[in-house]
C-alpha cells in the first residue's frame, strides 16, 4: 500500500528517549490517543489497534471533515490526535484477531486503552492474561471514573467530566450563570498523568524487571488540579465559587475591552510598587493619585471602581499598545489571543511548537509538539494521524512475521476488518 | 525494591524557587521521589497566597501552599548569600533534577547557568518552567495565570459571546506546567538510562495551556471555523454549524448535558425519552433522538433549539442529586455541574479509597486530601508528609545528610522576620 510506503519503518535520527519501546493502543477520542501520541512524539513506536466495525469517534461523529464530507480517513480530529502512530484494523472478535492483538502485545512494552472498565476483559484482554504472556508489560486502563466502585462502567465525555469534578463551577462571573470551560478539559488532565504514570512505571522496570497495570480514574486525574479549593471546603467550610476574572491578590487583575471588535487584554498588578509603575505606564493620569489607591487594601475596596476606569484607558488603545506599555515596565499584560491569531503567536511559533504534518487526504494538519523542549532528546513529529489499516502489512508482516500469504488468508477470512 | 506506587523510590530532586515549579514537585514526590523544595530565607511566595486556614495570613497556613507542597521536604537557602551557591552545588552534586521557575537568565547572572550545573553533574536534569519558555521574544516578558491563559487562548474560549473572557477562579496554569514539567522530566529521565547524561527540559506554561484549546485549534486549521466563547454551549458537533447546550439549570443549580450522536448518544437519548416518559409524554419534537437514525451532526440550529426548550423543563424539576443517580441507573451520558462539596460526598471517590487524610500542623488536625492520581498495581501512591514547615529539614538535610561545613550554614540562615 502507497501509504506504507511513504512512511519510513525506521524512525530517523538521533535516538529518543523512548527509542526501542513499542507501544499498543486500543482507544477512541482524545483520552487514550493522546496519551499515545506523546509516547510516539518522543520516539515509541505506537501502534493504534481499531476495527473498520467500529471506528474511533475521531473518525466517524466528531467535524471537521476534509470538504465537510464525513469520512474515517478525512476527519481533522483524528489526524491530530494521533499523530505519528502506525494504523492498523484488526477484528478483535474474530478468535484469529484476538490471537494476533495478544501476540502483538507480547511483544509491546506499553499497553494503553481507554475502554469502559469491563471492555478489555469481556475482549479477552484483561490485564491477567496480557501479563501471563508478557510479564513485563506497563498498561494503563484510563476511563472515567476508574475501574472499580459503584461508577465504574459509567461512561462519559469530558466536558461533562469537567463538570462532575467542580471546574465548570468555578468558571462564570460572579452570581451569573456558570460558562463552559472549552473542550474535554479533564481528559487533557488525565492524558498528562497517564503519560507520566506510563514513563515513572518504565523507569521502575528498569530497576525491577516488573510491568505494572496503571488503573487511572480521569475524574481522579482531575481533582488533582482542584486541591487548593477542596482543601479551602475542607478546613473552612467555605464552598469556592466563580469569581470572574478577580484575584484574591492582585488589583486591578483583569481582563479589559481594547481597541477594536471583540479586542480584548488581560493585565494584572500584584502589589503597590507594580501600582505606582502601572501609574507610569498610564501616564500617571488625576483618577490613579487617590491616596487610598496605593495601598494593596484600598484598591481592594474600589476594586470595581479600578476596573471601570482601567477599562477607560483600555478601551481606546489596541492591544500591542497597552501590552507593550506595560510589559516595558516590567508588568504583567498580555493580549487575548483568539483561536484564529494562535497559530501564528509569535511566542510559539518561534519555539516551534506548531508542526505541520503531511496526511495523504487532508494534505497538511497543523499538529502540536510537546511544551516542553529537551535539549538532548527532542520531540519529533512526523507525520498525522494514520489513515484507517494504513500500516497492515508493516505490522503484521514486519512486527509479527505473518507471510505474504498467509496474510492474504486471513483478509479474506475477515480478520483485519 | 520499592513498591508500584513508589516507582520513583531513590529518585533525588532539588526544587528551587517558587510559582510555575510547584506542582511538578508535587508529582516527582507523589510518585516517591525524594524532593528538596529549597526557599528563599523569607519563604515561597506561595507561601502568601490565600485562601488560608480561617482566613488569617500566615506562613504555613496558606492552604494553596499547603496543597502544592505535600510530600516535599523544605529546606532554606539564600542564593545571595557568598556561601549559597556552595550550598546549592552540595545539593546538586547528589541530585537527579533540579526544578526551577526563574526568570531566564537570572542563573547564569549569578554564576548559575545551565553549563555550570551540568559541570557540577552530568547526568543532572534541568527542569526549568517559565511563563513562555526560556526563549524567543517573550522570554523575559513576565505574566501571571491570567495573561499565561490569555496568551494561550483558552481565555478567548471562555465566556458569554462577545462579553468578558473568562479565567476558572482557581488558576489552573500553574497545574498544567507543573504537570508538563514532570512529564519532560521523566522522558529526560528515560533518555539518561541509555546517554547516561542530563538534559534541559524547557517548560513554557504558555504551550502547555494551548494544548487544553483543542479541538479549536482544529476547526480553524481543518474547517477554517473560528470558535470563540458560547457560555453554555457547545461547538463543533455539528456539520451545519450548530451548536448544542452543555449547561442546564436544574432544581438546585445546574446540569452538563447535550444532544450527542454515535453509539452512545443514541442510548442516551432513548433512556432520556424513557426517563422522561416517567413525568408525563414528552412534547413530540423530542421524540426524534432516540431514533436509530437520529444523527446529531446534520441537525439545524433551529431543530436543536425546538428539541432543547422540550427538555428544559424536565431538568429544571430534578436536583444535581437526582440527575446523577439517573444517569447513573441509566448509563447515560451527563453529569452534574458540581461544587467541590458535591465532589467530597462522591460514593465512587469513597469505594475507591480516594481521600487521603492528613495531619496539617497548622490546621491542628488531619484533612482529607485528594489522594493519589491513579492506581498503580492496585496501590495509590501516598502522601507521606504535610508540606514542610519553612526550614523544617535544614538540619536533616544540611547537617545529617551533607554535613555542610559551619562557615557555609550561614547561607541556610531564615530571615528573622519569619524564622
Amino acid at each position: 500500500m502507497t501509504q506504507v510506503a511513504a512512511s519510513p519503518s525506521v524512525r530517523s535520527g538521533a535516538p529518543q528517549a523512548l527509542s526501542g519501546i513499542r507501544v499498543v493502543e486500543i482507544g477512541f477520542a482524545a483520552a487514550g490517543p493522546l496519551v499515545g501520541k506523546y509516547l510516539a512524539d518522543h520516539g515509541a513506536e505506537v501502534i493504534k489497534l481499531e476495527s473498520r466495525r467500529a471506528p474511533d469517534v475521531f473518525r466517524s461523529t466528531y467535524p471537521p471533515f476534509k470538504d465537510n464530507l464525513p469520512g474515517p480517513d478525512r476527519a481533522g480530529m483524528f489526524a491530530f490526535y494521533n499523530v505519528g502512530k502506525r494504523g492498523v484494523t484488526l477484528d478483535l472478535k474474530h478468535p484469529k484477531g484476538l490471537e494476533l492483538a495478544r501476540a502483538l502485545i507480547a511483544k509491546s512494552d506499553v499497553l494503553i486503552e481507554s475502554f469502559p472498565a469491563g471492555t478489555m476483559a469481556r475482549r479477552g484482554l484483561d490485564h491477567a492474561t496480557l501479563s501471563a504472556l508478557n510479564p513485563g508489560l506497563v498498561m494503563l486502563s484510563s476511563c472515567n471514573q476508574g475501574q472499580t466502585g459503584p461508577h465504574a462502567q459509567h461512561p462519559g465525555y469530558g466536558s461533562q467530566l469537567t463538570a462532575l469534578a467542580g471546574f465548570t463551577h468555578l468558571l462564570g462571573e460572579r452570581d451569573e450563570n456558570p460558562v463552559i470551560l472549552y473542550g474535554p478539559y479533564i481528559d487533557y488532565i488525565a492524558v498528562g498523568y497517564g503519560v507520566i504514570a506510563i514513563l515513572a512505571a518504565l523507569a521502575r522496570r528498569k530497576a525491577t524487571g516488573k510491568g505494572c497495570y496503571i488503573d487511572l480514574s480521569q475524574y481522579e486525574a482531575g481533582l488533582q488540579f482542584m486541591a487548593p479549593a477542596i482543601l479551602e471546603h475542607r478546613v473552612n467550610g467555605t464552598v469556592p465559587s466563580r469569581g470572574g476574572d478577580h484575584d484574591p491578590v492582585a488589583v486591578p487583575h483583569g481582563v479589559y475591552r481594547a481597541r477594536g471588535e471583540d479586542r480584548w487584554v488581560a493585565l494584572s498588578v500584584w502589589d503597590d510598587a507594580e501600582w505606582t509603575r502601572f501609574r507610569e505606564a498610564l501616564d500617571d493620569p488625576e483618577w490613579t493619585r487617590r491616596a487610598s489607591w496605593a495601598t494593596a487594601a484600598g484598591r481592594r475596596a474600589d476594586e470595581s471602581k479600578i476596573d471601570a476606569l482601567v477599562e477607560q484607558w483600555t478601551a481606546t488603545r489596541t492591544r500591542d499598545e497597552i501590552v507593550d506599555a506595560l510589559r516595558s515596565r516590567g508588568l504583567r499584560a498580555a493580549p487575548v489571543v483568539t483561536i484564529a491569531e494562535l497559530a501564528s503567536d509569535p511566542q510559539l511559533v518561534s519555539r516551534g511548537y506548531f508542526r505541520a504534518l503531511p496526511h495523504p487526504v487532508l494534505n497538511i494538519v497543523q499538529c502540536l509538539a510537546s511544551p516542553f523542549t529537551l535539549s538532548g532528546t527532542p520531540s519529533r513529529q512526523e507525520r498525522a494521524g494514520p489513515l484507517l489499516g494504513a500500516d497492515n502489512d508493516l505490522v503484521f508482516g514486519k512486527i509479527l512475521g505473518i507471510g505474504d500469504e498467509e496474510r492474504a488468508t486471513l483478509a479474506a477470512d475477515g480478520v483485519f476488518v | 525494591m520499592t513498591g508500584p506506587a513508589e516507582p520513583l523510590a531513590g529518585v533525588r530532586v532539588v526544587e528551587l524557587a517558587d510559582g510555575w515549579a510547584a506542582h511538578c514537585g508535587r508529582i516527582l514526590a507523589d510518585l516517591g521521589a525524594d524532593v528538596v523544595k529549597v526557599e528563599p530565607s523569607s519563604g515561597d511566595s506561595a507561601r502568601a497566597r490565600p485562601p488560608f486556614i480561617a482566613d488569617r495570613p500566615g506562613a504555613d497556613r496558606s492552604l494553596w501552599w499547603i496543597a502544592l507542597n505535600a510530600n516535599k521536604r523544605g529546606v532554606t537557602l539564600d542564593l545571595a548569600h557568598p556561601a549559597g551557591p556552595r550550598v546549592l552545588r552540595r545539593l546538586v552534586e547528589r541530585a537527579d533534577v533540579l526544578i526551577e521557575a526563574y526568570e531566564p537568565g537570572t542563573l547564569e547572572a549569578r554564576g548559575l547557568g545551565a553549563d555550570v550545573l551540568s559541570s557540577w553533574n552530568e547526568r543532572l536534569i534541568h527542569t526549568s518552567i517559565t511563563p513562555y519558555g526560556s526563549d524567543g521574544p517573550l522570554a523575559h516578558a513576565p505574566a501571571s495565570d491570567l495573561e499565561v491563559t490569555a496568551s494561550s487562548g483558552a481565555l478567548a474560549l471562555a465566556g458569554e459571546p462577545g462579553q468578558r473572557p473568562l479565567r476558572t477562579t482557581l488558576p489552573q496554569s500553574p497545574f498544567w506546567a507543573g504537570m508538563y514539567g514532570a512529564m519532560g522530566t521523566l522522558f529526560a529521565y528515560l533518555a539518561r538510562e541509555a546517554s547516561g547524561r542530563g538534559q534541559r527540559v524547557d517548560t513554557s506554561a504558555q504551550a502547555s495551556m494551548v494544548t487544553v484549546t483543542p479541538p479549536a485549534t482544529v476547526h480553524w486549521d481543518v474547517g477554517h471555523e473560528e470558535h470563540k466563547r458560547l457560555g453554555p454551549f457547545l461547538l463543533g458537533r455539528s456539520i451545519v454549524g450548530a451548536r448544542f447546550r452543555n449547561i442546564w439549570r436544574c432544581r438546585d443549580g445546574y446540569v452538563s448535558f447535550a444532544i450527542q450522536g454515535g453509539a452512545i448518544g443514541r442510548h442516551t437519548g432513548k433512556m432520556l425519552l424513557e426517563w422522561m416518559r416517567t413525568r408525563g409524554e414528552p412534547p413530540a419534537v423530542v421524540a426524534q433522538i432516540e431514533s436509530d437514525g437520529f444523527d446529531n451532526t446534520t441537525l439545524r440550529q433551529d431543530e436543536v433549539e425546538r428539541i432543547e426548550a422540550a427538555i428544559a423543563p424536565f431538568f429544571e424539576g430534578l436536583t444535581k442529586r437526582e440527575f446523577f443517580d439517573g444517569v447513573v441507573a441509566r448509563n447515560m451520558l451527563g453529569y452534574p455541574v458540581s461544587t467541590v462539596a458535591d465532589v467530597e460526598a462522591d460514593p465512587q471517590l469513597a469505594a475507591r479509597d480516594f481521600w487521603q487524610e492528613v495531619e496539617v500542623p497548622a490546621a491542628g488536625r488531619s484533612v482529607a486530601f485528594p489522594g493519589g492520581f491513579a492506581l498503580f498495581d492496585g496501590e495509590r501512591p501516598r502522601i507521606h508528609r504535610p508540606a514542610p514547615r519553612l526550614g523544617e529539614h535544614n538540619d536533616e538535610v544540611y547537617v545529617r545528610e551533607l554535613a555542610i561545613e559551619a562557615r557555609d550554614m550561614e547561607a541556610t540562615r531564615m530571615a528573622e522576620a519569619v524564622a
